[in-house]
C-alpha cells in the first residue's frame, strides 16, 4: 500500500458514491432501490434519523437490548453479592439484632446497581456497536456531506468496496431513484491526513504525563525516608489548640500545661497514707515483711505470674533471666554496640537479698533503665509481682532435688 | 403527489431544518452573547463567589459556623440537598418520561432541562458532603476497601442514598451526552475555526449520521429512557426514604415516597419555567419553545402541586387516624407551634399559588408564570424545612427541645449554591446547543415530508 512508502506518496483513492435527495421521503424511496439493486456496502445520512428508513435499507434489529439486558443483571447479581459480602459475611453487622441477611433491606440498592450497569451498557454498548469514536472517515472530506448531513441534507454513500460497485452502473442507480446530485467521494491514503492533529496529540501526551506526576511523586516519597513528620494534606484534628501533660503553655503565669493540686489539699482517694503497701517502706528502712493486706496463699503467686508474664517477661524472660522477646531482638539488630542495657537476671543472688520494699519499688518506679510501671500496676498487683519474683529466684537455684519425686521423669 | 408538489413540500422541510440549525447554533457561534448575558453571568459568577468564600470558612472552621445544634443536626444542610435533588427531577422527566409518553414537546426543552438536572444534582451533592464535616473523607460512603476493613451498613438509607444519588447524577450525564453527540457534530459542520473543530470534533465522536448508526442510537436513546424513569422515581423515594425510615413522629409514614416525587417534578417544572421563560426571549426562542409549550408546563405544576396538597391533607388526616399522640402532637405543632409561619409559607406557595394556573391567562403571561414559579419553589424549600426542623426541634423528648435559628453561613452557602446553579447554567446556554436540534427536526411534521402513505 502506499502510506507504507517510506516517502509516504499520497495516492487518491475512491470511497464511493454519494447521492443526496431531497426529502426524507425520497431518501427511503432511494434506500429501498439501492438494496433491491443488491447492494450491500451502503449507508444513508441524514440530521436526525427518518423513521422508516430500517426496512427500506434492510437493517435488522440491535442487539443492544440483549447487552443491556445481560448488564442490568450482572449488576442485580452484583449488587446482592456485594451487600451480602460486606455485611453479613467479611463484616458482619448486627444492627439492633435483625437478620444479617434480609433482601428487602437490599432492594434499594440492588435496583440502582442494576439501572447503573444496564446505563453503563447501553451507553458504552451503543458507541461500541456503532464503532465510534472514529474521528476520522472518507466523507468528511466531502464539503456537500460537511455542509448538509448534520443540518438538512438526506444521502446515500455506496461504498466502492461493494462487490456490485461500478462507477456507471451505480451512478445511474442512484440517479435512477431521483438523486439532485451525485459526486465521487475520494480521500487520501496517505496517514498524514487522518492524523490527529499535532496540537491534539501534544496535549493529550502532556496531560497524561502531568497527571502521572502526583502518583510518581507519592511512589518517591512512600519509598525514602525522613526525620520529618508526614504531610498532612488535611490536617484533621491532628494539630489542636490544646494543653498536653507535661507540656509547657504560655496560658498559665508558670508556664506548665497541666495543673498541680492545691497546697495542702489531697484528691479522693489519692492520700495512700500507709508507707509498707504504698511505698514498700517501715521505720525508714525497705520494709522486709509483706503488708498485711496481701494473703501469701498459691491465689497471689498466680496473680503474681500473671502479671509478671504480661509487664515483665517481654523484657525479663519467663523465668526472669533476662532474655525477653525485647531482648532478643534487640541484640538481633545489634543495640547492644550501641549501648543496649540488658534487663538483669532477677534470679542473681544480689536481688534474692534485696528486702521486699526494695523490689516493690522497683517494680513501681522503675530503675536507671528500666520504666517504672506503677502507673499500670496497682499496689497489691505489685506486690504480687515481688511474691512471685520471689519464687523465681528460689527456682534459679534450685536443685533436681527441689522437684517432686512423681514430677521427675517428665523433665529429666 | 405530483413531483412539483414533492418538491415545495421538500424545499419548506428542507428551509425548516436549516433554520432550526442556524437559530440554535446561531447562539453558541455568535461573537458576542445577548447583552443581557453579561450582567447575569457576572452576578451569577460573584454570588458563586460568595460559596467559595463560604466554604473555606466552613473548612477551615468546621460546621460549627451553622445554626445546627444537639436536636437539629439536620437542618439547612440536608432542606437544601432534598430541594436541590428535587429540582433536578424534572429534566429527568421531561427526557424520559415524557418520551416514553411520546409527548413530542418535550423535545424544545429537554435539552436545557437536562442540563438543568445535572447542574442542580451537583448543588445537590455539594450539600451533604459538606454536611460529613469533613468532606475529604466523603470516600468512606463509598464500598471501597480500607485500612479498618469497614463496609458501608446497608441498612441504613443513607447508604441507599448515596447509590440513588450518585447513579442519577451518573445517568443524567450519559443520557445528556448521549443526546448531545448529533448536536455536536452540526456544530463540528458548521464551525470554520480550527480549535472549535477540534474540540467539537472530538465531542462529536465523529458522528456522521448514518441510518445503520441511527438505529443503534435510537434504541438506545429508548433504553436509556426507559432505565431512567424508575430511576427518576426510586431517587427522590429513596431520599424520603432518609426520613421515612427514621422513626421520628412526621417522618415516618409511608406516604413519603409518591408525596416526595410529586413534590420533586412540581419544584422541578417551576426551576425549568423559572429559567426557560426569560431564557426563550433573551435567545429568540419562542418559535421552537412555543407558548403551548409554557402552557403545558404550568398545567404539570398546577397537577402536580394539587397531588402535593392533597398529600398535606392526607398527612394531617392519618395524624389525627392513627390515634398516636406524638404524630398527632407533630402535625398540630407544624400548624400551630414556633414554625407555624414557616408552615403557612409551604401551605401558600405550594398549594393555593398554583391554582392561579386554571386560567389561560396567566398561563399565558411570561412575568406572572415565572413569578408564581419562583413563589412555587420558595415554597418547595419551606417544605423541606417544615419536615426536618420541626421534627427534628420538637422530638419525643421536650427537654430537648430547641428552637432552630440559622447563621448567616447557613444563608451564604444555600444562595451560593443558586451562584454555582446559575453560573453553569448561563455557560451551557452559551456554549452549547441549549436545543437538541436533531429532536426537534425528527419530531415536526416536516420530519415526514416526502413520505408516500401506502
Ligand atoms: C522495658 C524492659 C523492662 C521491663 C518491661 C521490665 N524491666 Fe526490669 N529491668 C530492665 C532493665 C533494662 C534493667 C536493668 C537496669 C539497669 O541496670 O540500668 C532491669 C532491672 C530490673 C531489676 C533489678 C533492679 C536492680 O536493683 O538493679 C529488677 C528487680 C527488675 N528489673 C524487675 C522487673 C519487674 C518485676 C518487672 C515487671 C513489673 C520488670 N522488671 C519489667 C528492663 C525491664
Amino acid at each position: 500500500m502506499s502510506h507504507d512508502k517510506p516517502n509516504d506518496q499520497v495516492e487518491d483513492k475512491l470511497y464511493g458514491l454519494l447521492a443526496e435527495y431531497e426529502s426524507p421521503g425520497a431518501l427511503i424511496e432511494a434506500a429501498n432501490e439501492v438494496r433491491k439493486a443488491g447492494y450491500t456496502k451502503f449507508d444513508c445520512h441524514s440530521p436526525f434519523p427518518v423513521h422508516g428508513i430500517d426496512p427500506a435499507m434492510g437493517i435488522k434489529p440491535t442487539i443492544l437490548p440483549v447487552i443491556v439486558w445481560a448488564a442490568g443483571i450482572a449488576g442485580l447479581g452484583l449488587a446482592i453479592l456485594m451487600q451480602t459480602w460486606m455485611n453479613n459475611w467479611t463484616y458482619p453487622w448486627n444492627i439492633g439484632g435483625k437478620p444479617l441477611f434480609s433482601l428487602p433491606m437490599q432492594i434499594p440498592i440492588a435496583f440502582e446497581v442494576t439501572v447503573l450497569l444496564a446505563a453503563f451498557a447501553t451507553f458504552f454498548g451503543m458507541w461500541g456497536l456503532n464503532k465510534l469514536p472514529q474521528l476520522w472517515h472518507p466523507l468528511f472530506g466531502n464539503d456537500r456531506f460537511v455542509e448538509k448531513a448534520m443540518c438538512h441534507g438526506f444521502f446515500v454513500a455506496i461504498e466502492a468496496e461493494d462487490p456490485k460497485f461500478d462507477d456507471e452502473a451505480t451512478k445511474a442507480t442512484l440517479q435512477e431513484a431521483g438523486a439532485t446530485a451525485i459526486e465521487e467521494v475520494r480521500y487520501k491514503t496517505s496517514k498524514k491526513h487522518r492524523a490527529l492533529p499535532n496540537g491534539v496529540i501534544a496535549f493529550m501526551v502532556m496531560s497524561v504525563c502531568l497527571a502521572l506526576v502526583p502518583f510518581a511523586y507519592i511512589a518517591k516519597k512512600r519509598a525514602s525516608k525522613s526525620d520529618k513528620p508526614h504531610i498532612h494534606v488535611v490536617p484533621n484534628m491532628d494539630f489542636q489548640a490544646k494543653a498536653k501533660p507535661q507540656a509547657a503553655s504560655n496560658m498559665f503565669p508558670d508556664g506548665r500545661a497541666s495543673r498541680v493540686p492545691v497546697e495542702g489539699s489531697v484528691a479522693r482517694g489519692e492520700l495512700k497514707a500507709d508507707d509498707h503497701f504504698y511505698r514498700g517502706i517501715t521505720g525508714g528502712e525497705w520494709a522486709t515483711e509483706f503488708p498485711k493486706e496481701i494473703a501469701l496463699s498459691a491465689e497471689t503467686m498466680e496473680r503474681g505470674q500473671n502479671r509478671f508474664d504480661i509487664y515483665c517477661a517481654p523484657c525479663h524472660g519467663l523465668n526472669g533471666a533476662g532474655a525477653g522477646m525485647i531482648n532478643q531482638r534487640a541484640e538481633a539488630v545489634g543495640a547492644t554496640a550501641t549501648g543496649w542495657v540488658a534487663p538483669s537476671n532477677i534470679g542473681q543472688e544480689s536481688f534474692a537479698k534485696q528486702p521486699h520494699g526494695q523490689l516493690f519499688n522497683t517494680v513501681g518506679h522503675g530503675i536507671r533503665s528500666m520504666p517504672g510501671y506503677g502507673s499500670q500496676i496497682r499496689e497489691a498487683d505489685r506486690w504480687a509481682i515481688v511474691f512471685y519474683l520471689r519464687a523465681l529466684q528460689r527456682s534459679a537455684h534450685s536443685t533436681i532435688d527441689d522437684v517432686p519425686a512423681g514430677d521427675k521423669p517428665a523433665i529429666r | 403527489m405530483s413531483s412539483a408538489e414533492t418538491s415545495t413540500e421538500a424545499l419548506e422541510a428542507r428551509e425548516y431544518f436549516k433554520g432550526i440549525s442556524d437559530s440554535v447554533c446561531g447562539i453558541v457561534e455568535a461573537e458576542r452573547a445577548p447583552r443581557i448575558w453579561y450582567p447575569a453571568f457576572a452576578a451569577a459568577l460573584c454570588v458563586a463567589g460568595v460559596l467559595v468564600v463560604s466554604l473555606y470558612i466552613l473548612l477551615t472552621v468546621g460546621t460549627g459556623i451553622w445554626g445546627n445544634n444537639n436536636s437539629e443536626a439536620w437542618a439547612w444542610p440536608i432542606v437544601n440537598f432534598v430541594f436541590w435533588v428535587g429540582i433536578g427531577h424534572a429534566g429527568t422527566l421531561i427526557s424520559a418520561v415524557l418520551f416514553l409518553m411520546r409527548q413530542k414537546w418535550r423535545t424544545s426543552i429537554n435539552r436545557a432541562a437536562e442540563a438543568m438536572t445535572i447542574f442542580a444534582v451537583i448543588c445537590a451533592g455539594l450539600f451533604p458532603v459538606i454536611h460529613t464535616g469533613r468532606p475529604w473523607l466523603a470516600y468512606w460512603l463509598l464500598p471501597i476497601p480500607n485500612d479498618m476493613a469497614i463496609w458501608p451498613q446497608f441498612r441504613s438509607p443513607l447508604a441507599w442514598d448515596v447509590f440513588a444519588v450518585s447513579t442519577y447524577m451518573t445517568v443524567s450525564i450519559l443520557f445528556w451526552f448521549m443526546g448531545l453527540v448529533p448536536d455536536f457534530a452540526t456544530l463540528r459542520d458548521r464551525t470554520k475555526s480550527n480549535v472549535k473543530h477540534t474540540i467539537y470534533g472530538i465531542l462529536a465522536l465523529g458522528w456522521r449520521g448514518s441510518a445503520r448508526q441511527w438505529h443503534r442510537y435510537e434504541r438506545a436513546y429508548l433504553i436509556m429512557a426507559a432505565l431512567a424513569t424508575p430511576l427518576v422515581f426510586s431517587v427522590h423515594s429513596v431520599v424520603s426514604f432518609d426520613f421515612a425510615v427514621g422513626q421520628l413522629p412526621g417522618w415516618h409514614t409511608t406516604i413519603f415516597p409518591p408525596y416526595f416525587v410529586a413534590g420533586a417534578i412540581f419544584s422541578g417544572f417551576a426551576m425549568v419555567l423559572t429559567l426557560l421563560v426569560p431564557a426563550r426571549a433573551i435567545f429568540n426562542m419562542k418559535h421552537i419553545i412555543t407558548d403551548q409549550h409554557v402552557e403545558n408546563m404550568c398545567k404539570v405544576i398546577l397537577a402536580t402541586g394539587s397531588m402535593v396538597g392533597f398529600a398535606y391533607g392526607t398527612e394531617f388526616f392519618i395524624a389525627w387516624y392513627s390515634g398516636n399522640a406524638y404524630e398527632g402532637f407533630t402535625f398540630l405543632n407544624r400548624a400551630f407551634g414556633p414554625f407555624a409561619w414557616a408552615y403557612w409559607t409551604m401551605i401558600t406557595c405550594n398549594v393555593l399559588v398554583p391554582q392561579f394556573f386554571w386560567f389561560k391567562k396567566i398561563r399565558t403571561s411570561p412575568f406572572i408564570i415565572v413569578g408564581l414559579c419562583i413563589l412555587v419553589n420558595v415554597g418547595m424549600w419551606f417544605e423541606r424545612f417544615v419536615i426536618i426542623v420541626t421534627s427534628l426541634t420538637r422530638s419525643f423528648m421536650p427537654g430537648s427541645w430547641h428552637y432552630f435559628s440559622p447563621t448567616m453561613f447557613d444563608a451564604s452557602i444555600f444562595i451560593g449554591s443558586f451562584g454555582l446553579f446559575f453560573t453553569l447554567f448561563l455557560l451551557f446556554l452559551r456554549f452549547m446547543p441549549m436545543i437538541a436540534m436533531f429532536e426537534v427536526k425528527g419530531a415536526s411534521p416536516h420530519a415526514h415530508a416526502g413520505v408516500k402513505h401506502h
